[in-house]
């Protein structure tokens, strides 16, 4: 038997290709694919389905849940749900302008320091629902409704976790004790294992959330015409907070394409040479 | 190799004058002209490729410390801030984050090389032990630098972490205190973190340096492990420029291809989602493990059922490798020709990714689900606990009991006179060779 370095290396990443650890004992089930556009190398978002994304998220989530992160001419950026190739720029941009005019931001009188509500411009964060996260939690049984900015980076598999989750209630099954005020997903994390009844080998996926089931069919009434399904409300949504969490992720990708061809070449090159260089030399 | 003569004539006025007074350009003329081993492969090339490495984290980071704000308040909200606003930051960011995993894996597979060309035996102690505490040193400004963009796993891995130190008797106390800068880790533990992870690069480029120094002196190790004869360092070496430069720079470029996949296309594969929730210091997530490159560190840690005892055991884990050049007792370097301890050194490496395997599961886990198991002591005989409790075994034994003591009986293959002769005889003319006579052993 020859064992040499490299046949242990392939050993060794063998092994660790087959054991890859599986993170946090998964209680909850796996979330579905909702075939995103944006998945995969080349994949970008779909503009439209932003849009309906956007619309969902200011007409049902932002009642609950802030964007933090979020600033109103981010929206009309490139790769943005609202960008328009004609504006000058992001903050002049007229959909961006009317979107933030919509909203009512908390600022000072220049003049007397007063304390007043302003109409937003592009520059502006999204306005919080709460004025601060105490009053958030306490109007939500304790629970407060967290921030979506980051929130498809913040789960594993985020975009179809969201899209699951909110797509995803169901009633519990029959042996499973639900709290007041609490709901049953089973895509949340949880451990069902105290409140369950039934036989002890089969303890239900998922876990208790305070959120109730907030979409219902035809809750959103769509501008380009799309039947407002809780499915597709969800997907959609699900899109506008993947593109939320890191907007600049098209443009990362279409980089790395780039990147990915120079070093391609370079790297032709430079083996090239290096056959040149080596080739009288016995080694 | 070592003491080579200098071969740099300057040529210039300006050159003559530098020479005289600060020879920097003989320095780096020397350098590349280095007589390096001509058989080096391509597991040779993560020294320059870490050297990449160090020089990229250090420059996205001065970058990205123009943006970051290390308080508590700010510190997410401020690396988002650098991903969404500032020009290039996202690029500036994900480099810095993914490289911190590419370094490691270039570090561990540069480790793993030394270990089994046996590189660190005499005379390159001073390379291995200077590139042991660059290891060490590297690990502490991960972990540093983990904690500064203050999300969930920043949070309670600092915690996990700073609470190690407390365990330490009579002293743990205090040191914990001074060194969180307070009673709990808040603003001032990020600050000086961030201080400290600003720091620690530097200090690990003077060690690099001292390593180069202490690699030049004492000379390149190579795959066949023997040292060259003065007499033949004209036919088996070549000047480091160009031949290393080219093959080293091939190397890197392939390294930048799989960096390149991580940083644009799965920037996230090698973070814990946990990390973009911002620290809340009144939810513990269900399951705090570390980065991937300190699970098997982490695995030992939890092995012991003491916590000092776990604290003594992951520090010895990697102080176990300063004094490695004195435990392996054999004379011959390379394992090329050591057929037994070839296959301990295998059986090393994959027991390796066993500790960082069950560094991420939970200890109680069962490792077949669903087979039967007793209790042992204080778990399941069929947990990741005892499961880690054999792999830190190995990993102890392999260093205190193996290498000693193999090295006294095992039957070395027959050595090769020069570095040349496999090259000419074939690749595997000296393997395959009968084992030398059993009285030159060792």
């Amino acid at each position: 038997m020859s064992l040499s370095l490299r046949k242990i290396a392939v050993a060794a990443l063998a092994i660790a290709a087959i054991s890859s650890p599986a993170f946090a004992a998964g209680e909850a089930k796996h979330p579905r694919s909702a075939g995103f556009s944006f998945e995969g190398p080349l994949g970008t978002f779909d503009q439209t389905q932003l849009q309906r994304g956007y619309k969902v998220y200011r007409e049902v989530c932002s009642a609950c849940h802030s964007m933090d992160l979020l600033s109103f001419r981010t929206l009309g950026e490139r790769g943005g749900p609202f960008y328009d190739p004609s504006a000058p720029s992001a903050a002049e941009n007229r959909f961006v302008r009317a979107i933030a005019a919509e909203a009512q931001i908390a600022d000072i009188d220049t003049e007397t320091g007063e304390p007043i509500m302003r109409p937003g411009i592009a520059a502006d964060r999204f306005p919080s629902p709460w004025p601060n996260r105490t009053a958030g939690a306490a109007a939500n049984g304790g629970a407060y409704p967290p921030d979506l900015s980051v929130m498809a980076k913040a789960r594993k598999d985020g975009s179809n976790y969201i899209y699951s989750l909110l797509s995803g209630y169901v009633d519990p099954p029959v042996g499973l004790r639900v709290g007041a005020g609490q709901y049953y997903n089973p895509y949340m994390m949880g451990d069902m294992t105290p409140f369950w009844d039934g036989d002890p080998d089969k303890v239900p996926y998922g876990g208790f959330i305070a959120m109730p089931p907030v979409l219902s069919d035809g809750q959103v009434t769509y501008d380009d015409g799309t039947e407002a399904t809780v499915d597709q409300m969800a997907k959609d949504v699900a899109a506008f907070i993947t593109w939320a969490s890191d907007p600049r992720a098209v443009e990362r990708k279409q980089t790395g394409m780039g990147v990915l061809a120079f070093l391609a070449i370079f790297g032709g090159l430079t083996y090239a040479s290096y056959r040149r260089i080596w080739k009288n030399v016995a080694h | 190799m070592s003491g080579h003569e200098s071969t740099y004539v300057p040529k210039t006025g300006v050159e003559k004058w530098l020479d005289t007074r600060l020879p920097i350009v003989r320095f780096g003329a020397d350098y590349l002209a280095l007589p390096t081993p001509k058989n080096l492969n391509y597991w040779y090339t993560f020294g320059a490729i870490l050297s990449i490495c160090l020089v990229v984290q250090i420059v996205t980071g001065i970058f990205l410390a123009m943006h970051y704000q290390p308080n508590t308040e700010m510190a997410f909200a401020s690396v988002e801030r650098i991903m969404r606003d500032v020009n290039g930051g996202w690029l500036i960011r994900y480099v810095h984050q993914t490289g911190a995993s590419m370094f490691f894996i270039a570090v561990y597979i540069h480790m793993l090389r030394g270990l089994y060309y046996g590189s660190y035996k005499a005379p390159r102690e001073m390379i291995w032990i200077l590139g042991c505490l660059i290891f060490f040193l590297m690990i502490a400004t991960a972990f540093l630098g983990y904690v500064l963009p203050w999300g969930q796993m920043s949070y309670w891995g600092a915690e996990v972490i700073t609470n190690l130190i407390g365990a330490i008797p009579l002293i743990g106390e205090p040191v914990l205190i001074w060194l969180r800068g307070g009673p709990a880790i808040d603003n001032a533990t990020l600050n000086r973190f961030f201080s400290l992870h600003y720091l620690l690069p530097f200090v690990i480029f003077g060690v690099v340096v001292l390593h180069l120094w202490a690699l030049h002196t004492a000379g390149q190790n190579n795959p066949v492990g023997i040292l060259i004869p003065k007499e033949r360092v004209a036919k088996d070496t070549v000047p480091f420029h160009p031949y290393y430069t080219v093959k080293d720079g091939f190397a890197l470029i392939l390294f930048l291809i799989l960096f390149s996949i991580f940083v644009f296309f799965m920037p996230h594969a090698l973070g814990h989602p946990d990390n973009y929730i911002p620290a809340n210091p009144l939810v513990t997530p269900p399951h705090i493990v570390p980065e991937w490159y300190l699970l098997p560190f982490y695995a030992i840690l939890r092995a012991i059922p003491d916590k000092f005892g776990g604290v003594v055991a992951m520090f010895a884990a990697i102080g176990v490798l300063f004094v490695l050049p004195w435990l392996d007792t054999s004379k011959v370097r390379s394992m090329r020709y050591r057929p037994t301890a070839k296959i301990f050194y295998a059986i090393f490496v994959v027991n390796a990714f066993v500790l960082g395997w069950c560094g991420a599961m939970l200890p109680d886990a069962p490792v077949v689900p669903g087979m039967p198991s007793f209790t042992l002591f204080d778990g399941e005989l069929n947990s990741y606990l005892w499961l880690t409790r054999l792999s830190t075994l190995y990993y102890f034994a392999f260093f205190l009991v193996i290498l000693p003591y193999l090295g006294l009986k095992e039957v070395p293959l027959k050595i090769p006179a020069s570095i040349s002769e496999p090259v000419l005889k074939g690749p595997d003319a000296m393997t395959a060779a009968a084992p030398a006579a059993p009285e030159k052993k060792g």
